[in-house]
């Protein structure tokens, strides 16, 4: 449960200062599929690195699984981002000296996980995004569909509550972007939620609840 | 994050940039073999004149003639005026000492030295059998000077082995007469090869009895007295027994010096470590800039690796995570340099000692701890800075850069 009221967010650039989030207030329930959409610069992008605890906003409440994290310190920020958020991003960001299966393992290797318990995990993982005959292929070896399969399937690793997807097609072609989507469907079907900042409407129309925002506050928000 | 994974991930960023790898393990190992070759140059210099010092004699407690004040002369030169001389009977009266084993006194000059129509001029020794076993002398052919009165002259000679060669050419030596100025002598024996040490070399020079030489250089002095205390402990007995009996001879005056050769010894033992301490140090520099390489490459690598830390980041790494990350690969960087500088210096130690036998070239035990530690602990305080940027790197501006 995501329970978001009065958040702001204000960026200084140069001697500028941009409201990249104005009083927002939203409410997402576990289990939802939900699509933020907006022109660049609208704050989309913002929103989902608060949710995702990146960033801390400068006013407002943030509330997760019904405890206040607004006033959590940074260590126990990195651990809740561990334990509970998965990212998926545009551009993979895979560990390019790593293998496919070495990089869906990082965040148990953080964890501080047992190699045992690791090791099936990581099998259960490969098989579940078809992954196996790519598992010590590195990332300059694999295709963009295949990098975000084995990012999603990171994120997944720890059994994340919520999957924060930011532009996860935007480095795709069509097809594949539509295979990724698939993928991230399946998750949102597992019983999990799924957060995805898009800007092509025909992706962001899939998802069951539609927010639009437009300079940092929420305009529209629309179910299905 | 498990030790064991904490020391894979830091592996894979070694293995996976190659190149900057190779140039800090360079940079740390040339540090490190620095220091060890430098520090065994010094300690093979120590080692060295201390086994000079050794080959000397024994318990060995040296008599002068003459006081010498303390000034700033050098230690072991100590040069004395001579208000009195130091007789033969002064060396006799010596034996009266219950710490004293055996005295050899001295007699020392330069002669011609006449074989046939050959000519050479050699320094001549006057002295008594016991100089032989005071001194770690060794006979090659024949033997010592005899066992008689000190006070006898008697007509034979000892001489060294390029002095028979230079003399004689291929033949035999051995019982044929010398001349030394206007005195013959038989040459009873002929001394093994020895070289140098400390200044004399044996090789070179030309044994009569003490008698003999006091009437060939027309003196009554001795050159020095050398005694042998009976045991490591009772050099400070004998010394004290030495000057006590000759104040009593020479009237109350104190006018002898007497150095014992412990206090020589360890006065070049003080000195040479700490040169080979002080070129030892001049070679750390080169560490400290090597972790200077470190610090630089490390603040690269931290640009190089911002996506990689926000994505480390927003997969739940703590900054302790991250700064350790780093500092492992600091360490293991360290640790392979200062294998590597190890390897190498031991190599140029090889290399030394082929090069120059006669010098025991090795490197202190502290160098061999202290240069891997000092490699170590600067990699890691020069990590330091650029870990903690790493940690400190807002993972949203980290990640949206491409």
């Amino acid at each position: 449960m995501i329970r978001l009221a009065g958040i702001d967010r204000t960026f200084v650039v140069g001697d500028e200062k941009v409201r990249a989030l104005r009083e927002v207030n939203l409410q997402i329930a576990p289990g939802e599929y939900l699509s933020i959409m907006g022109p660049s610069g609208s704050g989309k992008s913002t929103l989902l690195n608060v949710i995702g605890l990146l960033d801390r906003p400068d006013a407002g409440t943030y509330e997760l699984d019904g405890g206040n994290v607004t006033a959590l310190s940074d260590d126990e920020l990195a651990r809740a981002r561990r334990e509970k958020m998965g990212f998926v991003f545009q551009f993979f960001h895979l560990v390019p000296r790593l293998t496919a299966e070495q990089n869906i393992e990082l965040p148990m290797v953080l964890a501080g996980i047992d190699p045992a318990e690791r090791r099936q995990r990581l099998d259960r993982l490969l098989a579940e995004y078809g992954l196996e005959a790519r598992a010590r292929h590195r990332p300059d070896q694999l295709s963009g569909g295949q990098c975000q399969r084995v990012a999603i399937a990171r994120a997944m690793a720890m059994g994340p509550s919520v999957i924060l997807a930011d532009e996860p097609t935007g480095n795709l072609d069509r097809h594949t972007g539509q295979e990724v989507m698939a993928v991230l469907e399946r998750v949102h079907h597992g019983g999990g939620t799924v957060l995805l900042v898009t800007h092509d409407p025909e992706i962001g129309s899939r998802a069951h609840r539609r927010v639009r925002m437009v300079d940092g506050a929420v305009v529209a928000d629309e179910r299905s | 994050m498990r030790f064991g994974d904490l020391l894979e991930f830091a592996w894979r960023v070694l293995r996976g940039y190659p190149t900057r790898t190779l140039l800090i393990l360079l940079a740390m190992g040339i540090g490190v073999a620095a220091v060890v070759a430098v520090t065994s140059l010094g300690e093979g210099a120590r080692l060295y004149v201390v086994n000079q010092f050794g080959s000397l004699g024994t318990n060995l407690v040296i008599v002068l003639p003459g006081r010498s004040e303390t000034s700033g002369a050098m230690p072991g030169v100590l040069v004395g005026k001579t208000p009195r001389d130091l007789t033969l009977e002064d060396a006799l009266a010596l034996m009266r000492s219950h710490a004293v084993r055996r005295i050899a006194p001295l007699v020392v000059g330069a002669a011609d030295v006449h074989v046939g129509a050959r000519i050479r001029e050699t320094p001549v020794l006057g002295s008594t059998a016991d100089l032989m076993d005071i001194r770690h002398m060794e006979v090659a052919l024949g033997r010592f000077l005899p066992q008689a009165d000190p006070r006898q002259i008697l007509p034979v000679c000892v001489i060294g082995a390029k002095v028979a060669t230079e003399l004689f050419g291929a033949r035999a030596a051995l019982g044929e007469w010398l001349r030394i100025g206007d005195r013959r002598f038989r040459i009873v024996g002929i001394m093994a090869k020895q070289g140098e040490s400390m200044g004399f070399n044996t090789d070179e020079i030309v044994i009569v009895p003490l008698a003999a030489a006091q009437a060939l250089f027309n003196t009554e002095a001795l050159f020095r007295v050398l005694v042998e205390a009976k045991s490591r402990e009772q050099i400070a007995y004998a010394r004290d027994d030495v000057e006590e009996i000759i104040r009593l001879r020479h009237e109350g005056e104190r006018d002898v010096t007497v150095i014992t050769q412990d206090a020589v010894l360890a006065t070049f033992d003080r000195i040479l470590r700490a040169l080979t301490l002080a070129v030892g140090g001049i070679a750390a520099i080169s560490l400290a800039v090597a972790g200077i390489l470190i610090m630089n490459v490390m603040l690269i690598a931290v640009t190089q690796r911002r996506r990689e830390i926000g994505l480390l980041k927003a997969l739940g790494a703590t900054a302790a995570q991250i700064r350790m990350a780093f500092l492992t690969e600091a360490v293991l960087l360290a640790i392979g340099g200062a294998g590597l500088g190890l390897a190498v210096g031991e190599l140029a130690r090889n290399l030394a000692v082929q090069l120059y036998p006669a010098i025991p070239f090795q490197s202190p035990w502290w160098a061999l701890i202290a240069a891997p530690a000092t490699a170590v602990i600067t990699s890691v305080l020069f990590t330091l800075a650029p870990a903690r940027r790493a940690a400190r790197l807002d993972p949203v501006q980290a990640l949206s850069r491409r």
